[in-house]
């Protein structure tokens, strides 16, 4: 697997750390509730298909992506800073 | 105040030479990095151009004039190499002080290429790598600074605790590639 940095280009996959499901940069509101708060720290979704993954260039140039690609073809829809995404 | 002897960070370890390709300690005497705050970014290269006579470089890409370097260090981040930054700077920047902090050596020669392929997972070619390029990559698994130093020359950078690992790295690949005759 190779991901594409915005910053370096393309890099291989051992340059990267797995961060966990992209849904942890929609953080509920502090009063939004139990239910809510147990959605995002336990609940996830295991899709055989598109899926939003945070990454992070850590042996490059330290920026946290997410990174949208298919669990069942492999392919790399697109990468975007983090930093675009959580304003 | 004592006057304290410097010692290499690379120790007995350096230099070492493989045929025509050399491998040897770059000392930095003096280093600083430069992370512009939020949107400031334009400001802190103009007013470093001011001071040292260069700006910040894009990702990917380092300058020098005279003694002075700026090296791209990551997100956000570059190194200066060699020259005072300008105590204003810390106004738009964060400033902090890495003398000492990083380590850096040269492998220049016919087999430098030959023997970094086998450590870094980057096409360092000089077709894809040329003058002016650098990169934040791996050195086997340290984290390191690898910029083309002209002509043959790679100058690698890793944290000072790792020097030695790196020396010796570098120098087991290099006799590794001369020992196929290649």
């Amino acid at each position: 697997m190779r991901l594409t940095c915005p910053l370096c280009g393309e890099r291989d996959r051992r340059e990267f750390y797995y961060g966990g499901d992209a849904m942890a940069l929609e953080r509920p509101a502090p009063d939004a509730g139990d239910v809510a708060w147990n959605d995002y720290v336990h609940l996830r979704d295991n899709p055989a298909g598109a899926t939003r993954d945070l990454w992070y260039h850590d042996g490059g140039c330290g920026t946290w992506l997410v990174v949208e690609r298919d669990t069942l073809t492999h392919a790399i829809a697109k990468v975007t800073p983090a930093s675009e995404v959580a304003r | 105040m004592a006057n304290l002897i410097a010692t290499p960070p690379f120790g007995d370890t350096l230099p070492v030479t493989v045929g025509a390709t050399t491998i040897t300690e770059r000392p930095i005497e003096r280093a600083a990095s430069v992370a512009p705050f939020a949107g400031r970014a334009k400001a802190v290269s103009a007013a470093l151009k001011q001071a040292i006579g260069l700006g910040l470089t894009g990702p990917g890409e380092w300058a020098a004039k005279g003694e002075a370097s700026v090296i791209w260090f990551g997100r956000d981040t570059w190194l200066v190499i060699g020259a005072e930054v300008p105590e204003s700077l810390q106004a738009d920047a964060a400033v902090t002080d890495q003398s000492d902090a990083w380590a850096c050596l040269r492998i220049d020669g016919p087999q430098a290429e030959a023997a970094l392929a086998r450590l870094v997972p980057l096409d360092l070619r000089a077709a894809a790598f040329g003058t002016g390029r650098t990169a934040r990559s791996l050195i086997g698994h340290m984290s390191a600074s690898i910029t083309r130093a002209g002509g043959q020359g790679y100058d690698l950078m890793v944290m000072r605790s790792m020097a030695r690992t790196l020396a010796h790295e570098v120098a087991e690949a290099l006799q590794s590639v001369a020992a196929r005759g290649a």
